[in-house]
């Protein structure tokens, strides 16, 4: 340990600076401070080398993956096909368990009913296993607001609580840190129990010790816990929930209270849904082939029970969602099963990590999500993240559930730049056309009139040919890192007809009319 | 492994080629290589002289409209039921795969969707409609040619495609095939992405050229000429330049060498 405690303090604080220097900035310059920043480029890199190549090893067969993925996709497909049967059923069948079940249509609306259970329960605590949907909403946020401690209880999300920063990943919050600003974020913010500096070590079984010793304690006082879901069973009422710390069993059990919230689309008719996504979430996720952990959770403590929460509620957060259902291009956004894969493989979020999107689902599927939820700003916030795509696939490839992110991702690019006049089929999402702008469009519409003319599109072609010699050397942003470009002095048009290649099939057949008179 | 269930013709008569706009005006001579490539294999060419660009950058950002309306252009230019040959990846992806969406429900929907079923790209019509076959008895008079092969992101996710690359390059006598480092990570070239978000895309170059330049490859052979002049253009502009060729360019100077 080369560094005192007080200079650990002055990194972690200035790490935090960072943090929120970087979350006051647009995306472009969130990007940039995300790519100069070479310890942030480390980790990611090497988180997505390490999470594809994990992945791999437990997809060994090409055709098998395939295959599991043409049935999670329909299982998921499936769903969303009945969405409101199922949530109907869902409902009905929860109730009939003891689960309270509560209908949030927007992030606010949700964030007040979980506080006005909390009050009803009289809980000045909440100890949070992972959640995303919680992050959504910006829940710790609200019930500080109001007076209510949250604590996550997720290592990761620990962590970035005692950073004070944001999750930088769905599934791994705290991926964008290393090993050692770990270390030092646990010795300078955390205490033991006993009040004293957690010991500085960078040993990932001592960090763990440490976190586990000082959550029991909370585990043991919180007044309610919360999670999020990761399917709801229809038919049986059930909620299910993947985690690996055990964290997630102990929000859920341990306090008197246990509050769930999840998106609308995790619903799934029958138990038998359930083996064709667990085969995929945790093995696309973190490449495990299942998780430590799977919680069954089918109501609050029966009379004669020694354990269990007393009240066991569902948060049903619509926040956007029935407008993704009722968009005829986007509907598939809600087939998502948060496993994370399309991060892992994507080029732009290996390099920018999580925290540039600005969003709190980063990556292809946060680029898919954030401009259509209720609660983000829309296309008009979201236009410069939606772009950052070189469409390269890699995510739609990875997508345990099919998922044409790709496909997506550009379909917000048009609906971004929707002329006035169009009329969008279903529900718009927020923003619609919000992006068209005066320069853009005139780029566009000259670049259209000039090559959906052939004669026009061949003599500028031609010009540039001969003016090639007059062509700039520098076109910012491309020869900021690269050579420009020399067009050849003679297009292939030029070359072509020089070369007598036929142009039309007219051509060609007259062509060779003459050839064979001339066999003759 | 081309793309499922796709039912190849038998060797046509004749075919169209789509240069595409950048190897007009950046590349002709790959195109050329492509006219000869395909003649020496006893296919006339038809190079409609009204062909411009399928339409992709504007459709990529969103501008549907003015793409459509380039991409009426080209019907008209490929309007014979003629096979229809793409020279990049990224160009046959828009045809095959994207103007059925960029036509739905439009009056030419039909015209589009019979477009995009005739429609190969290069590696793929050479493949597996020629079943091109070198002249392996061919002398080489030079050193073996070390080839890094680039396979687009469009050609290997979009057409799939990327056996059909390896097998032509793997197949030319004289030529040793080397695998930059992260083979199926996208160069950052992307389009319009390379301008709208230039830093990222520098990024994402600045690793290609190094995988690149690490495997010591006397040249960089693709069948996209965005990826070929985004990474050739980095590691040019880093003072350590490397070769590019189109896969037509490399396939016919094999054809042209072996006759000799």
């Amino acid at each position: 340990m080369s560094e005192n405690r007080i200079e650990m303090q002055q990194i972690v604080d200035q790490e935090e600076h960072d943090f929120a220097d970087m979350k006051a900035r647009h995306f472009k310059a969130r990007a940039k401070m995300a790519l100069e920043n070479e310890t942030l480029r480390a980790s990611f890199r090497g988180a997505s080398d390490f999470l594809m190549a994990k992945r791999k090893s437990v997809f060994p067969d090409d055709e098998e993956l395939e295959a599991l993925r043409d049935r999670g996709e329909a299982a998921r497909q499936r769903s969303l096909q009945d969405l409101p049967e199922l949530l109907e059923m869902l409902e009905a069948n929860l109730t009939r368990n003891g689960v309270q079940v509560h209908w949030a249509e927007t992030a606010d609306d949700a964030c007040k009913i979980i506080h006005g259970i909390m009050e009803a329960g009289n809980a000045k605590t909440l100890v949070k296993g992972k959640s995303m949907v919680s992050e959504e909403i910006e829940l710790n946020h609200y019930l500080e607001k109001k007076g209510i401690e949250c604590l996550e209880s997720d290592m990761g999300e620990y962590l970035v609580q005692l950073g004070n920063e944001a999750p930088s990943h769905i599934v791994m919050p705290v991926i964008h840190k290393n090993k050692r600003q770990i270390a030092r974020l646990m010795h300078t913010r955390a205490t033991t129990p006993d009040g004293e500096p957690v010991p500085y070590s960078e040993d990932v079984d001592d960090l763990i010790g440490n976190a586990r010793a000082i959550l029991r304690e909370k585990f043991r006082n919180a007044d309610a816990g919360l999670s999020g879901v990761n399917m709801a069973i229809a038919e049986t009422g059930t909620l299910l929930l993947v985690e690996n710390e055990g964290n997630g069993r102990m929000s859920t059990t341990v306090p008197p209270i246990h509050i769930a919230v999840t998106g609308i689309e995790k619903v799934v008719r029958s138990l038998t849904d359930v083996p064709e996504l667990l085969t995929l979430l945790p093995r696309s996720a973190t490449g495990q082939l299942i998780t430590t952990y799977v919680n069954m959770i089918s109501g609050p403590r029966q009379p004669g029970e020694l354990d269990g929460p007393q009240q066991v509620h569902l948060v049903l957060v619509d926040n956007g969602r029935s407008r993704m259902y009722n968009h005829p291009q986007l509907k598939p956004t809600l087939q998502c099963i948060r496993c994370g894969a399309c991060m892992n493989h994507c080029p732009v979020y290996a390099r920018v990590g999580g925290h540039a999107y600005g969003s709190t689902y980063p990556g292809p599927i946060g680029q898919v999500v954030t401009p259509q939820l209720g609660n983000a700003g829309g296309l008009a916030a979201n236009g410069d993240m939606i772009n950052a795509c070189s469409l390269n696939g890699a995510c739609g490839e990875a997508c345990p559930v099919r998922i044409p992110l790709p496909d997506l991702i550009r379909e917000l690019r048009a609906e971004a730049a929707r002329p006035a006049t169009a009329t969008a089929l279903g529900m718009p999402v927020p923003g619609t056309g919000s992006r068209r702008n005066l320069g853009e469009s005139l780029i566009w519409t000259g670049w259209s009139t000039i090559y959906k003319v052939p004669f026009l599109y061949r003599t500028s072609t031609r010009l540039m040919g001969l003016g090639r010699s007059l062509m700039p050397g520098k076109l910012a942003p491309w020869t900021n890192t690269r050579s420009m470009p020399k067009p050849a002095a003679r297009s292939l048009h030029q070359l072509a007809r020089d070369a007598g290649v036929p142009s039309t099939a007219e051509e060609a057949r007259y062509q060779n009319k003459q050839r064979q008179a001339e066999e003759k | 492994m081309s793309l499922p269930d796709r039912i190849y013709p038998s060797r046509p008569e004749q075919v169209y080629l789509v240069g595409t706009c950048l190897v007009d005006s950046f590349y002709p001579d790959a195109g050329m290589d492509a006219i000869h490539l395909l003649q020496s294999c006893g296919v006339q060419v038809i190079f409609p002289q009204d062909q411009s660009c399928c339409g992709q950058p504007a459709w990529n950002s969103g501008y549907e409209d003015e793409a459509r309306a380039v991409a009426r252009t080209q019907l008209e230019a490929f309007a014979a039921d003629i096979p229809v040959v793409v020279m990049m990846g990224s160009c046959a992806g828009m045809m095959h795969l994207e103007y059925p969406r960029v036509f739905a429900g439009q009056p030419e929907e039909k015209r589009a969707l019979a477009l995009a079923a005739r429609t190969y790209e290069f590696s793929e019509f050479m493949v597996n409609v020629l079943n091109y076959q070198p002249m392996k008895d061919g002398k080489t008079s030079y050193q073996p040619l070390r080839v890094a092969l680039h396979t687009s992101c469009s050609a290997r996710r979009g057409m799939q495609v990327a056996a059909e690359h390896k097998a032509l390059v793997e197949s030319l006598p004289g030529v040793q095939v080397v695998e930059p480092a992260r083979v199926t990570e996208c160069c950052g070239f992307g389009g319009t992405f390379s301008v709208k978000q230039g830093d990222i895309s520098a990024a994402m170059a600045a690793d290609k050229a190094d995988a690149m330049a690490a495997t010591g490859a006397d040249c960089i052979v693709s069948a996209d000429c965005g990826c070929l002049m985004n990474i050739g253009g980095t590691l040019e502009k880093q003072g350590r330049p490397m070769a590019t060729k189109h896969l037509a360019t490399l396939l016919w100077e094999s054809a042209v060498e072996a006759g000799k």
